[in-house]
């Protein structure tokens, strides 16, 4: 017997109330923990892969679409530049690497990107098993796409046209895996890399089929003629920045875009429904204190006698006091731990269906930091509410009280 | 043992009590009986210490009650005084054995699961142990609520119209009951009604 004991009963008398004031908080804490959780995730993968990128070229266009085309895969290309108007940007001084990225194709849903060994390098992948491919129609994968596919080295695949499954085959020209990327969270995971001359090759192929091959072996940046999806861009100091995107937009076809100022906005835009989703969650918590004050408040009124009964039989008010709050903060635990759960089931579900659609995943069920504070959140409400109707036990009439009833 | 020596209390001016003395040695009983009005649940109360006197003396077990803080009081009355009420009340969230080692825990003593057990068997309600309070007869929860005034063996028992609620069968196994529980372990017995039915059951009788 003890008072944790008692609270516990006292808990299980009053289920529905109990449940409620629970299932209150817990949609509360789950609600923000998930957006805690997302928000983390989300921000960290569009970081990861923005860091060291100054700038994006592309086709003009909507500047956000060529951002998340070029850097995350996960829009529609804005359309081709040409690839000396790529090449010139080597040129000047504050530009320390220019990326030229060539996509359009795809297998299985994951793309296909030619490009550069700088592609490799700038995002630290490393081939976990075969090599990095160095001819034309070679390919080396991301890891995801090897789980994903079912790939292996020395397998060949042929391409369809566009970024979704349902394209045209480009049937007559395979690829030829050799080698797979390990994981290291960044876009290559969900990528197929080649070659620019690959992309090429292909689409050569299949409009001049009768022409003879040229370009297999050239060297890239010598075909002045050809054209490239975008280009990433990296500064040799911060004062390209003031300079070259202007240079960009109105000397050339090409426009020039700031992945830390597009990914801003796009934040911005998220924000506000994140900002609403979040006031909801603050909401729902309140009325889950409100559950829980109002519910003690009534169970008090019908549990007075009880109470007095209590102190007759030698228990302190601090005591009977202490039993209350324990019901509070068992409801703050409860929904708490519940609203954790449900917030990772949240999490799971919306990777399930990112991955799906983007082959983005956010995985991380760990606790975050910010989760601590929430806990103390919950318990202070949970105690707040509670001490707030269970302060009337040190006012209590005690002779009254077993006298009237 | 108990006493109360010039009792006197007022709720307001028009509304006051003076209480004839009261002495009620171990293992002796009192039937304190009186008319709705008189006082009989505030004498109670006076001798429970759940109400401080506005005159006069209340010595429990040798020791006078006066000028003890509220913790000591309710330390006192947890240790001497075990409290039948004239309807039983519980802590409905708990079983029935729980409310009586309740008063155990409360009393700060050892849960005593085997006394529990024992006074179920006597008074008869063992079967119902596990069951909430609220499921047994008026009778059955009389006779729990005697079985939990007894549960730290107080020195003196307290009954506040035991068997106002009770047929004549059941009123006289609660008074039985009573009687010869408290007189096993020699403590004082006080009984305050209205009921007559229990005249002739007490020899010492003080009229409100």
């Amino acid at each position: 017997m003890n008072l944790l004991k008692i609270s516990i009963a006292n808990l299980k008398e009053k289920k529905l109330n109990s449940f409620l004031s629970a299932l209150l908080l817990t949609l509360g804490i789950g609600m923000i923990s998930l957006l805690l959780l997302l928000n983390k995730q989300l921000d960290e993968q569009f970081r990861r892969n923005i860091k060291g990128i100054d700038l994006v070229v592309g086709a003009k266009g909507s500047p956000l679409q060529l951002i998340l085309s070029s850097i995350y895969q996960i829009d529609a290309p804005t359309g081709n530049v040409p690839l000396s108007e790529v090449n010139s940007l080597r040129k000047n001084p504050f530009v320390k690497t220019v990326i030229p990225l060539s996509m359009g194709d795809s297998y299985q849903g994951f793309r296909i990107v030619g490009t550069t060994p700088k592609y490799t390098e700038h995002f630290q992948a490393k081939v976990a098993q075969g090599h990095l491919y160095n001819a034309s129609m070679e390919v080396t994968i991301g890891s995801k796409v090897a789980r994903n596919t079912g790939l292996k080295i020395g397998d060949t695949f042929s391409s369809s046209h566009g970024l979704d499954s349902e394209g045209d085959v480009h049937g007559d020209r395979k690829y030829v895996v050799k080698g797979i990327f390990e994981p290291n969270g960044s876009v290559v995971d969900q990528l197929i890399l080649t070659r620019l001359s690959s992309i090429w090759d292909i689409h050569e192929h299949a409009e001049e089929n009768h022409e003879a091959e040229k370009h297999t072996l050239g060297p890239e940046h010598e075909d002045e003629d050809k054209q490239v999806t975008s280009a990433l861009v990296q500064f040799r100091n911060p004062m390209g920045l003031m300079t070259i995107p202007r240079q960009i937009n109105e000397n050339t076809s090409m426009q020039a875009a700031l992945p830390s100022i597009e990914i801003n906005r796009l934040f911005s835009l998220l924000g506000v429904g994140i900002e609403t989703l979040r006031a909801l969650a603050l909401v729902i918590i309140i009325i889950a204190g409100a559950s829980v004050f109002i519910s003690l408040y009534n169970s008090l009124k019908e549990r007075k006698y009880e109470m007095a009964l209590m102190l007759s039989m030698g228990a302190t008010r601090t005591k009977l006091f202490l039993m209350l709050l324990l019901e509070g903060l068992m409801l703050a635990i409860i929904g708490f731990v519940a609203g954790i759960v449900l917030s990772r089931v949240g999490l799971w579900l919306f990777s399930r269906a990112a991955e799906q659609d983007f082959h983005y995943s956010v995985r991380q069920f760990g606790i975050l930091p910010e989760e601590i504070y929430l806990f103390f959140a919950a318990l202070f409400i949970g105690l707040l509410a509670a001490a707030l109707p269970s302060l009337g036990i040190y006012k209590l009439n005690i002779s009254r009280t077993l006298a009237e009833e | 043992m108990i006493t109360g020596t010039n009792l006197r209390f007022a709720y307001s001016a028009q509304k006051k009590f003076s209480f004839p003395d009261i002495k009620c040695k171990n293992g002796e009983t009192l039937l304190i009986l009186g008319q709705s009005g008189k006082g009989k649940t505030t004498l109670l109360h006076l001798l429970a210490l759940l109400l401080k006197p506005d005159s006069g003396e209340i010595m429990i077990a040798g020791t006078s009650a006066n000028n003890l803080s509220n913790s000591q009081l309710a330390q006192v009355r947890a240790k001497n005084i075990g409290i039948v009420y004239q309807r039983p009340h519980f802590v409905s969230s708990l079983s029935v054995l729980d409310n009586m080692l309740l008063s155990n825990y409360l009393g700060d003593q050892k849960p005593d699961k085997a006394k529990a057990t024992a006074l179920a068997e006597q008074l008869g309600f063992a079967d119902h142990l596990s069951k909430k309070p609220s499921r047994l007869s008026q009778g059955e929860q009389q006779r729990v609520s005697i079985a939990r005034s007894l549960m730290n063996n107080p020195n003196i028992i307290l009954a506040d119209e035991p068997t106002s609620n009770l047929d004549d069968n059941n009123c006289q196994r609660v008074i039985e009951l009573l009687k010869t529980q408290s007189a096993s372990i020699g403590a004082s017995l006080v009984v305050v009604t209205h009921d007559q039915r229990l005249k002739d059951v007490f020899s010492n009788q003080v009229f409100l």
